[in-house]
């Protein structure tokens, strides 16, 4: 019996305290690091000093839920859908990043979400993404004259 | 009347037919997004600020204002036909009116909301018409630990009165406070929570941000708990008129709707949520035809709807006249402002009267063309909501991470991007509130400028903030408002009541 009160401690509530705490502490300790240029008050030190300040208490109200339980209840959650959708992401970004162009990581990404709300057609969608992708390259590109990250492919328009 | 000879002309500005166009592409656009679930106003401002930072200011606010105004028009068909609220203030609306419509009275609960609107925007309109130069007299007189003071206010009720949790509300804000706090400080020229990285020395886009948290957000956590809720789709079955009786039954709770949301709206409160539940409770207890609630009964769509449009407008008058945000898509608003370095609030009035009453008129204008169009057209907004799911969550990911790229071509935007996206789904996993966020990181440097004014003019004193009358009570005011939710939990229970 002594230990049913434990078991309602919820860990997420409590990591969520924790990483609020983390982020008080690096706020506090970048705020240190800033100089004073007016011997009269804190300039760009006052905001971090109340940001961190309060960030420290609200761990400290999150812990307290925490440890009564009060958060809300949760659904269970199906993990696979938001690996596909971060997964394709990361590839979009890694494309952009080593100068693949952000077409074919734009249609990898339609049809990855795609897929992970349910359907079943990934080259169907794939190709639908790429043609959302190149129109609206089009239309930024050449209407509004806005720069999009190209690689090969983009070239050759 | 000073306010309506600026008004006539505003309307001089607002008919110029390339303005006109603004905001019929701003309605339009604001259905359409309001329509869809999953894609709420604030988005679509979020996602059209970096392509509209070329074009005239005057068109894309009016645009923008557009958006909002149709947004809210649009939410209620979603409301109303899958009873999937976009957003909170369209919950009350889905009540009554998700049951006409599995009664096949869906045409009229969609009239009744779409006229009601009209009648509620149109009054709150020219509540803000007459109400702004007034407090634009008042703001004027606003020193700078004053206008610090109503900003906490601000802050205080944006996050933790009117919440379920103030400190799930304080900690999204408190967030954002430190999301505002990244970049170089203009002041000191020095930067801050920085650690080297050169994206973050100007500052965190705030369509970043918001794309992220609203947008990949969603689409994460959405997609995450498919298998437990299903939604669907009721068809508009029926006429699509109003009767009579039907009229007799809603003018008066669009009045009355009209009363409690352009009030609360435009206190620096925000949250069109609370007046719409007091609507849907008052109409409840006031109706003649008790036995239809809870089977769909055509005030309970009438009154909240209109004190939604009613607040919706009410929340442009701190934004306009004080520069204060008070929701996520008013604070999206002052970043359209803000980017092409127009800052919205008492001097706004005297530099730059054209723009800030051709926007105003044009809001009158927006809402006759959200009624021509949205009546007639309601079949097509309709069909909006067939797009198969996958390939909604799809599109909206390609756009918002196109946007992001296209305001900052870097990888490293991108990756901020998935970051917030990731913070989104886990506050709304954990029941955290969005727009708390987004108004801390854009109110929060216009706070911190106005109090370190407000702290060099004193000499560093604190006691300043006290000193002023103004101030002080204002500051008194957020005291209350932080710590009456923690002794009346009822604010927020009586939601759960009217369930």
């Amino acid at each position: 019996m002594a230990t049913s009160p434990q078991r309602r401690i919820d860990v997420a509530g409590l990591v969520i305290a924790i990483v609020l705490l983390v982020l008080a502490g690096v706020v506090w300790w970048d705020m240190s690091k800033l100089q004073i240029l007016s011997p009269y008050d804190l300039g760009p030190k006052v905001m971090p000093i109340i940001v961190s300040g309060g960030l420290t208490l609200l761990a400290i109200g999150n812990g307290i839920s925490a440890f009564r339980g009060d958060l809300p209840v949760r659904d269970s959650l199906d993990w696979k859908p938001i690996i596909l959708i971060l997964g394709a992401l990361a590839c979009l970004i890694a494309l952009i990043r080593f100068g693949g162009g952000f077409m074919i990581g734009t249609a990898l990404l339609f049809a990855a979400t795609s897929t992970a709300f349910g359907r079943r057609a990934f080259v169907t969608d794939f190709i639908i993404g790429a043609v959302i992708a190149l129109i609206v390259y089009v239309l930024f590109a050449k209407l509004l004259t806005l720069s999009l990250p190209a690689g090969p492919l983009e070239r050759l328009f | 009347m000073e306010a309506f000879t600026s008004l006539a002309g505003g309307l001089a500005v607002a008919i110029q037919p390339a303005n006109l166009l603004f905001a019929l592409i701003g309605v339009l656009l604001g259905t359409a997004v309001g329509v869809l679930p999953g894609i709420g106003p604030a988005l679509t401002v979020a996602l059209l600020l970096p392509i509209t930072f070329k074009l005239d200011p005057a068109g894309s606010i009016i645009m923008f204002a557009g958006i909002y105004y149709g947004g809210m028009y649009g939410g209620s068909t979603t409301a109303i036909l899958i009873n999937t609220p976009g957003e909170s203030a369209s919950m009350a609306t889905a009540l009554e009116g998700n049951l006409m419509a599995k009664a096949g009275r869906g045409g009229p609960a969609l009239a009744t909301a779409a006229i009601g609107s009209f009648v509620a925007g149109t009054i709150a309109t020219l509540g803000l018409t007459l109400l702004a130069p007034y407090l634009v007299d008042i703001a004027v007189s606003f020193g700078p630990e004053d206008y610090f003071a109503l900003m906490v206010v601000a802050f205080v009720t944006v996050s933790a009165t009117f919440g379920d949790s103030p400190v799930r509300g304080l900690t999204s804000l408190f967030i954002g406070l430190m999301l505002g706090l990244v970049g170089i400080d203009l002041l000191s020229g020095q930067s801050r929570l920085s650690f080297g990285v050169p994206e973050l020395y100007d500052n965190i886009e705030v369509t970043t941000l918001a794309v992220g948290l609203f947008a990949v957000g969603e689409a994460l956590y959405v997609a995450s708990r498919r298998h437990v809720h299903e939604e669907k789709l009721e068809a508009v079955r029926g006429s699509l008129w109003m009767t009579k009786e039907d009229w007799k039954r809603s003018w008066k709770p669009w009045l009355r709707g009209t009363a409690f949301g352009f009030p609360i709206g435009a206190l620096p409160a925000g949250g069109a949520e609370i007046p719409t539940f007091l609507s849907y409770a008052t109409e409840r207890r006031l109706t003649k035809y008790p036995e239809d609630f809870g089977k769909g009964a055509i005030e309970g769509v009438a009154g909240p709807e209109a004190a939604n449009n009613a607040s919706a407008a009410g929340t442009l008058v701190p934004l306009l006249t004080l520069g204060l945000p008070t929701s996520a898509t008013a604070a999206m608003m002052l970043a359209g402002f803000q980017q092409y370095n127009i800052n919205p609030g008492p001097l706004l009035f005297a530099q730059n009267p054209d723009l800030v009453w051709g926007l105003i008129a044009s809001l009158f204008i927006a809402n006759v063309m959200l009624l021509v169009l949205n009546l007639p057209l309601v079949g097509l907004w309709v069909r909006l909501l067939t797009i198969p799911q996958p390939w909604l969550y799809a599109g909206i990911l390609v756009f918002a991470t196109m946007g992001t790229i296209a305001a900052n071509p870097s990888p490293v935007e991108l990756m901020m991007l998935t970051v917030f996206g990731v913070l989104g789904f886990l506050m709304r996993r954990f029941d955290f509130p969005i727009a708390p966020v987004i108004v801390g990181m854009i109110l929060g440097p216009l706070a911190e400028s106005q109090l370190r004014r407000a702290l060099s003019i004193s000499l560093g004193d604190p006691m300043t903030l006290l000193q002023s009358p103004i101030s002080a009570t204002l500051l008194t005011i957020a005291l209350i408002a932080l710590v009456l939710p923690f002794f009346l939990k009822g604010l927020g229970r009586f939601k759960a009541v009217e369930d």
